[in-house]
C-alpha cells in the first residue's frame, strides 16, 4: 500500500464515520423526545456531514480519479464505505442512541485532537475546525448519558442496556489497519493504543458518575473497517443515496 | 481598478444570512483581500464545518465583486486557522447584542469551553439571572438561554 492510498483510505474512513453518523442523527430531526433536544440533534448531525464534506472532498483530490465528494457519498455501495460499525446501528431508543454517541465522541475528540498536530497539513487544518464541534459533543452526549444513568429506574435501566447491547462495537474503534500503521509511521494520523486510554478514561468517568456499570469486555465485532458491514447499513444508504440514484447527476 | 481598501469596503454590504445584522468582515469570516494584478483574491473561513450559511456568503461575496463591475476575482474557502468567536469585532458584538444575541463569552474565560457556564447577561433587559436551556439552538453557532428575570428566551453566540 502506497502513502497515497493509505491517505485516502484513512479520509474516506473519517468522512464516513461522521457522515454515517450524522446520517442517523438526522433521522431524530421532527422526532425528538423534546423540541430542545429535536434541535440538538439536527446541529450535531450538521456539524459532522459538514466534517463529512471536508474530508470526503480531500480523499477525492488525494485519489485524483476526478470524484467528488457527492460522487463518494452517493455512489458508493455498502463494500466501500469503511465507517465503524458503531456508527451505522440503528438510532434505537433515546438511551441508545445517546449511549453510542457518547461512545463515539469520547474516541472522536481525543482522536480529533491527536490530528491538529498531523504532519498533513489538509487533516491538521479540518481537525483544528472539528476539535471545537466534537467538545461540544461529548459535553451534550455526557450530560444525557449522566441524566439517564443517575435518573429514574426506568432511564437507569434503558441507558444500561444501550451500554451492554453497544459495547461488543468498541472493540473496532482502536484497532489499526494497514493504513493506519503506515500513516502513523509518518506521523500523519496518531497511534490508537494512546486514543484508547483516553477514551477508556472519559468512559469511566462519564459512567461513574452516572451510576452505571461498565460492561466487561468480551467478544468484539469488527469488519466496518474494511467494508464488512451489518444488515443496517444497506437501507440506511438506500435512503441516504435514493435521490442521486434516480436523478443521476442532480445538484441542489 | 480598485485597491484592497475599496473591495474591503465593498465587502461591508456583505452580511452573515442567518444575523444581517453583522459583516461578514465583524464576523472574522472575511479573512484577507488581495490584488494580484486586476485579480482580486478573497479569502474566507467558515465558522463551523457544516455551516450552511458559507455557500450563500461565498455567492454574495461573489455578487457583490460583480455588481461593482469587478470581472476578476476568485473567493476560496480556508479551514486553518479555525475560526474563532474571538475574531467577531468590538462593533460586532454591539451589534449582536442589539439584535437581541448575546455576544460569546472570550475563550480566555476556560469555563465558556471547558463546560462551565458562564455568566450571561440577557440582551433584552441585562439581568444575569439567566439560565441554560440547550446548549444547541437555533443555529449551530447559538445556544439558548432563559431570563428568570423578564422571562424572555434568547439565543447565546457560542464559544469556540
Amino acid at each position: 500500500m502506497t502513502q497515497q492510498e493509505a491517505l485516502f483510505r484513512y479520509a474516506v474512513r473519517m468522512g464516513d464515520n461522521s457522515l454515517v453518523l450524522g446520517h442517523r442523527l438526522s433521522e431524530w430531526c421532527g422526532h425528538g423526545p423534546q423540541l430542545e433536544e429535536d434541535i440538538a440533534q439536527a446541529n450535531i448531525a450538521l456539524d459532522l456531514i459538514g466534517q463529512a464534506r471536508n474530508y470526503l472532498t480531500y480523499a477525492g483530490e488525494v485519489e485524483a480519479k476526478g470524484r467528488s465528494e457527492d460522487d463518494l457519498a452517493y455512489l458508493r455501495t455498502d463494500r466501500d464505505y469503511l465507517n465503524v460499525l458503531l456508527t451505522e446501528l440503528p438510532k434505537g431508543d433515546y438511551a441508545q442512541t445517546i449511549a453510542r454517541s457518547f461512545l463515539f465522541d469520547a474516541f472522536h475528540l481525543p482522536l480529533q485532537q491527536a490530528l491538529t498536530t498531523s504532519n498533513d497539513e489538509r487533516l491538521k487544518g479540518i481537525a483544528e475546525k472539528a476539535v471545537k464541534e466534537v467538545t461540544y459533543h461529548l459535553r451534550h452526549s455526557s450530560e444525557w448519558l449522566i441524566r439517564f444513568g443517575d435518573g429514574t429506574e426506568e432511564s437507569h435501566n434503558r441507558a444500561q442496556a444501550a451500554l451492554d447491547d453497544l459495547w461488543r462495537y468498541t472493540g473496532e474503534l482502536f484497532i489499526s489497519d494497514e493504513a493506519e500503521e503506515l500513516l502513523a509511521k509518518a506521523g500523519i494520523a496518531p497511534q490508537l493504543d494512546g486514543i484508547k486510554k483516553e477514551w477508556s478514561a472519559t468512559v469511566d468517568r462519564v459512567l461513574n458518575e452516572a451510576t452505571l456499570k461498565r460492561p466487561a469486555d468480551g467478544w468484539m465485532a469488527s469488519g466496518g473497517k474494511k467494508g464488512v458491514h451489518t444488515e443496517h447499513i444497506g437501507p440506511m444508504l438506500a435512503e441516504m443515496q435514493t435521490l442521486q440514484r434516480t436523478y443521476p447527476g442532480a445538484e441542489w | 481598478m480598485r485597491t484592497v481598501a475599496e473591495i474591503r469596503e465593498l465587502l461591508e454590504q456583505v452580511k452573515d444570512p442567518e444575523i444581517p445584522v453583522i459583516s461578514i468582515r465583524e464576523l472574522g469570516v472575511l479573512r484577507d483581500v488581495k490584488m494580484e494584478g486586476d485579480l482580486v483574491e478573497v479569502t474566507i473561513t467558515p465558522t463551523y464545518s457544516g455551516c450552511p450559511a458559507m455557500d450563500v456568503m461565498q455567492q454574495d461575496v461573489e455578487q457583490v465583486l460583480r455588481k461593482a463591475g469587478i470581472e476578476r476575482f476568485n473567493v476560496r474557502q480556508v479551514l486553518s486557522p479555525a475560526w474563532s468567536t474571538d475574531w467577531i469585532s468590538e462593533s460586532g458584538r454591539k451589534s449582536l447584542l442589539e439584535y437581541g444575541i448575546a455576544p460569546p463569552p472570550h475563550t480566555s474565560d476556560i469555563r465558556a469551553l471547558k463546560g462551565g457556564v458562564p455568566v450571561t447577561a440577557c440582551p433584552q433587559c441585562g439581568s444575569t439571572d439567566t439560565v441554560l436551556v440547550s446548549q444547541f439552538g437555533s443555529t449551530a453557532c447559538k445556544a439558548l438561554y432563559k431570563c428568570n428575570t423578564c422571562q424572555e428566551p434568547f439565543d447565546l453566540f457560542k464559544c469556540l
